[in-house]
């Protein structure tokens, strides 16, 4: 019988638990486990205990800042001055007030978009485009929008460019008085149709006083001689266009009536002004064509 | 019988999800080495488990570890000191775990003591139907009267040998054929309980499962016989440390398998005893001067065998070659003349081919194909087993035949009684019954 009770001199063999942590070794997840868990586990863990103080994570914050900061505020990346371009010197000075940047600045604290969107809240610009120009130069170039009409409102006289959008208000009609003149309530929102309307009414240009939103649906044209011819609100321009044929075969609008109705298109109605019907059944046609040819010759 | 069943197939089921892994390891516990190979299988695919692939199949696994440790606590075959097998098993696990650089769970294991002995089964059933099914094959099978073998005995394998119908034998497979009366013959093959369980305790102590059990003397057949052999007829003698096995093959079936409790330790202690030198200096000489023919030549080969006494100036003994042979020659013949009887005893000599292949450590002795020729007849050839892929060069010898043999028999198991289905008989009556119940209790 061999010796039981005396452990044995030298053993070859693994213990059992050297033998235990030899298989487990050798399984693959434990093996990720302690390769990729451990050492991640370590990282995170050091890092958390590291930011787990107030103070050290404030040095870190300013740290970064102001690493930050020296890199943002080199030379190469200042901005020193804004150059407008395409704009009036009015609405560049209007710019200028409304995009306060204290120079000279790091391009980085710029934000272009937010700028471009403020810049173009201005009615008068139509599109902002801007940039930071080599030499450190805030570039805006700005496109104005085109005055196409003038609007009489409650609030006032207004530019309104060829979309109806506003553009900038007007002290006197006098000063534009190669824009047309539209009035009314949603005179603006019709803008297109009213041009299309004036340009559909050249043949009697010169006695339109201005166009006339009625109801924020359909036009009346005035005329001088407090004339109006009311539009329908389906195809005014063909109605605007059928009146100017009939004026230029008829002369109607020559005259003594105060309104073209043209509402109805299957019916279209003359209102003669007050003495005018008295006249015509009077005995001679003379006054009226005198007073005709008399405001035709004013 | 059902509880065989059930641990069998448990281990059946074992096997499958190693090869699932694809990773299995083979334990051969042997009296003088532990050998233990990690395979790695290389999917399903490539592992057909239909007819033979390429290379008969072994090339579906690879050795990717291999690991051997001389034996301690093991005698005859059997496990002797539970503590130190288990101590040499781990080592030998360990090592071929760190080899092959993966951890292990399922073990096949083999063991060649443990006093196997054979039993023809014959049993014959009558078929309600005119084809043989699947199903009458499992009861042909469980039609085979099991002899008393015992309480403290185990099956270790049950390998249908043959099918016969009506007056046709010899069927590979009877399935699917016509007929009245199918008849079966099988091979069951038992060993001790104990020494099966200690065998399990000490796998289960090194946290591993066990996958698959065989007999080596089966196992080293399977890799040393070429496959005539197996076909036409053969014995291998596998000889080991502390036994000698011996499995008889006919048309590629073990027929018959037994163990002799004598082997090259033996001849080791005779020198020992004979010379009066220690064990591990006979062993030495053993291998390094050993041989069963002495010839004139031997007479003038002087061996020292330095006593190792503590006395190196006075203790200077030599012996001639002569002297060694005539110690192990005898012991020797003894082990060869018992594998003789045990052969007759078994009726080899009515086998239409009596091919006797020699194999193990022991079969090394030079000329012992001489000296098995005059014992055993006159067809003798020294076996050296099969080669797989990956094995290491140093385990290719005739030593390691039952674990190449075990390797093979991981990768293509053959059919035991317990891969066929239970018969449907068999099923428990009285739950089907309770079911039935059930359902008409509450619908």
């Amino acid at each position: 019988m061999q010796q039981v009770t005396a452990p044995l001199r030298r053993d070859p063999a693994p213990s059992r638990a050297a033998y235990r942590m030899h298989r487990l070794w050798l399984t693959p997840v434990f093996r990720a486990l302690l390769r990729v868990g451990v050492p991640a586990f370590v990282v995170t863990m050091g890092f958390g205990l590291y930011l787990s103080d107030d103070t050290r994570r404030a040095a870190l914050g300013d740290k970064v800042a102001a690493m930050t900061k020296s890199v943002q505020e080199r030379p190469e990346f200042m901005v020193t001055l804004m150059a407008v371009d395409g704009a009036s010197e009015p609405l560049a000075a209007a710019i200028r007030n409304l995009v306060v940047v204290e120079f000279p600045v790091s391009s980085f604290s710029l934000d272009l978009e937010a700028m471009r969107a403020q810049i173009e809240t201005i009615d008068a610009v139509k599109s902002a485009d801007l940039r930071i120009r080599a030499g450190g130069i805030l570039q805006v170039d700005v496109t104005e929008r085109d005055p196409a009409m003038v609007w009489r409102s409650a609030q006032g006289l207004f530019l309104l460019d060829e979309t109806g959008h506003r553009i900038a208000g007007l002290t006197v009609r006098d000063a534009r008085p190669d824009l047309a003149l539209v009035a009314g309530d949603g005179a603006d929102k019709a803008v297109p149709e009213a041009l299309a309307l004036m340009a559909a009414a050249g043949p009697i240009a010169g006695r339109i006083r201005g166009l006339v939103r009625m109801g924020e649906r359909r036009w009346d044209l005035v005329l001088d001689r407090e004339q109006r011819i009311q539009l329908p609100e389906d195809e005014p321009v063909a109605a605007l266009e059928r009146v100017i044929a009939l004026d230029q075969a008829e002369d109607i609008l020559e005259r003594d009536l105060t309104v073209v109705d043209m509402r109805n298109m299957q019916r279209p109605t003359l209102r003669l002004a007050g003495d005018a019907l008295a006249r015509l059944r009077g005995e001679d046609l003379k006054p009226a064509t005198r007073v005709a040819g008399e405001l035709a010759g004013n | 019988m059902t509880d065989l069943y059930q641990s069998q197939r448990a281990m059946r089921n074992m096997r499958r999800a190693a090869m699932q892994r694809g990773v299995i390891a083979i334990l051969d516990v042997g009296t003088s080495k532990i050998a233990c190979l990690v395979l790695r299988f290389d999917g399903p695919e490539r592992f057909r488990e239909d007819g033979l692939g390429s290379m008969a199949g072994q090339s579906s696994f690879r050795v990717i570890g291999a690991a051997t440790t001389r034996s301690r606590g093991v005698r005859f075959g059997e496990i002797d000191a539970m503590q130190e097998t288990e101590r040499a098993i781990r080592t030998a696990v360990q090592a071929a775990q760190k080899m092959a650089n993966v951890r292990v769970d399922h073990v096949i294991a083999c063991l060649s003591g443990a006093r196997p002995k054979s039993y023809g089964l014959a049993g014959d059933i009558e078929i309600a139907a005119e084809q043989v099914t699947e199903q009458d094959v499992a009861r042909v099978l469980a039609a085979c009267d099991v002899p008393d073998y015992g309480s403290e005995r185990e099956v270790l394998h049950a390998q249908p040998v043959n099918f016969a119908l009506d007056h046709r034998s010899g069927l590979a497979d009877p399935r699917g054929q016509n007929g009245h009366r199918l008849a079966c013959d099988m091979h069951l093959l038992t060993v001790e309980t104990t020494a099966l369980q200690n065998l399990l305790y000490c796998i289960k102590r090194c946290d591993l499962e066990l996958a698959g059990l065989a007999s080596s003397a089966y196992v080293a057949g399977i890799a040393s016989l070429v496959e005539d052999e197996q076909e036409l007829g053969a014995a291998c003698i596998d000889m080991g440390g502390g036994a000698t096995g011996l499995s008889i093959f006919i048309k590629k079936h073990m027929i018959y398998a037994d163990s002799v409790r004598m082997g090259g330790d033996h001849v080791t202690s005779d020198i020992a005893k004979g010379l009066q030198v220690p064990m591990a200096t006979a062993e030495r000489i053993k291998t390094f001067y050993g041989g069963v023919m002495a010839t004139g030549m031997d007479d003038r080969e002087m061996i020292e065998i330095g006593g190792d006494s503590g006395d190196w100036e006075r203790d200077r003994r030599k012996v001639s070659r002569a002297e060694l042979i005539g110690i192990m020659r005898p012991r020797v013949e003894e082990i060869l003349e018992e594998v003789r009887a045990r052969l007759d005893a078994a009726g080899f000599d009515s086998l239409p081919s009596q091919q006797i292949v020699l194999t193990g450590g022991a079969s090394q002795i030079p000329g012992l194909d001489g000296l098995a020729a005059r014992i055993l007849g006159q067809n003798v050839r020294l076996g050296r087993p099969l080669r797989v892929q990956g094995l290491p060069q140093a385990a290719t010898g005739a030593a390691f035949a039952s674990s190449v043999g075990l390797c093979l028999f991981a990768a293509h198991p053959q059919d035991e009684w317990w891969d066929f289905e239970i018969p449907a008989e068999r099923y428990p009556a009285r739950s089907l019954k309770r079911a039935v119940k059930w359902f008409r209790d509450n619908w």
